[in-house]
């Protein structure tokens, strides 16, 4: 067996696993860990797709920003007089049938499929070329995402902020 | 290179994963981490396409589709947390303000 192989197969373990434990953990802190371990585990699987900064960018993007984000979210939601929950799952039994039935059905139609695969052999880093079509051909959705995620921060900053009555107004 | 069916196979074990949080639990944060895990694994499979394919675009679509993950995670922890001034808790079940 191949080198890539084996680790294709030891980070998928540990991709699934983690998502599993996330999943189904009582601890939201286990479950935001959980899923740290699921998001490096999908940027190893990057690497190995020749996607080396699609592979950084998930680091930093999703490790170092939105799981932060969310472990902000669990520590703001945990605190003092919060109502606790009975349970933690709800309808068990038919999710899960529908759910096994929804990746069985993906798993037969992408195995079924016969895929066209052009293989270049070995491949350069893909920054040079991400850079050349995000400059050229790309560049309007480039500015739309840079856009989009100047409303996200103002609404975020908007929704976050208490607008209450007591305080005449003023945010 | 391992199978491109490998990969596509784990997207679609990753995504429904995503889909069993989604529906299973009450904890919106949780909700909200099996989204993510959603996102990550459509962003997998077309990565897979991009490599089996010799072709770069699919990492640009990729590199969108993080730029869109990360605003939608912004606007939906502070939803959250407007839900919990409101409610004092995150559970779903008892967010019924505009149920018929």
């Amino acid at each position: 067996m191949e080198l890539t192989t084996i680790l294709f197969y030891l980070f998928a373990i540990v991709t699934i696993s983690a998502a599993a434990v996330m999943v189904f953990s009582k601890n939201i802190v286990h479950s935001a860990f959980a899923l740290m371990f699921t998001l490096i585990g999908v940027a190893a699987l990057y690497v190995l797709l020749y996607a080396d900064f699609i592979a950084a960018t998930q680091l930093l993007v999703y490790v170092g920003g939105i799981l932060i984000l969310i472990l902000f979210g669990v520590m703001l939601t945990t605190q003092g007089r919060t109502f606790s929950f009975k349970t933690s799952t709800v309808n068990l039994t038919p999710a899960s049938i529908l759910s096994v039935a929804a990746a069985l059905l993906l798993i037969y139609a992408f195995v079924q499929t016969d895929w066209k695969i052009t293989d270049s052999g070995v491949r350069d880093e893909t920054v040079h070329e991400l850079g050349m079509m995000l400059m050229g051909e790309y560049v309007l959705p480039f500015i739309a995402v840079g856009v989009l995620l100047l409303i996200a921060i103002i609404g975020a900053i908007l929704m976050s902020t208490r607008l209450s009555a007591n305080n005449d107004g003023e945010v | 290179m391992v199978e491109i069916d490998w990969y596509l196979a784990l997207s679609a074990i990753l995504f429904t994963i995503g889909i069993v949080g989604v529906l299973i639990r009450r904890n919106a944060i949780v909700v909200f981490m099996c989204v993510e895990l959603m996102l990550n694994a459509v962003n997998l499979s077309l990565i897979s396409f991009s490599a089996y394919h010799g072709d770069v675009s699919g990492q640009i679509l990729v590199l969108f589709s993080l730029s869109v993950a990360a605003a939608e995670a912004v606007i939906g922890l502070a939803i959250i947390i407007a839900i919990f001034r409101n409610n004092l808790s995150v559970d779903i079940m008892k967010v019924n303000l505009l149920r018929w």
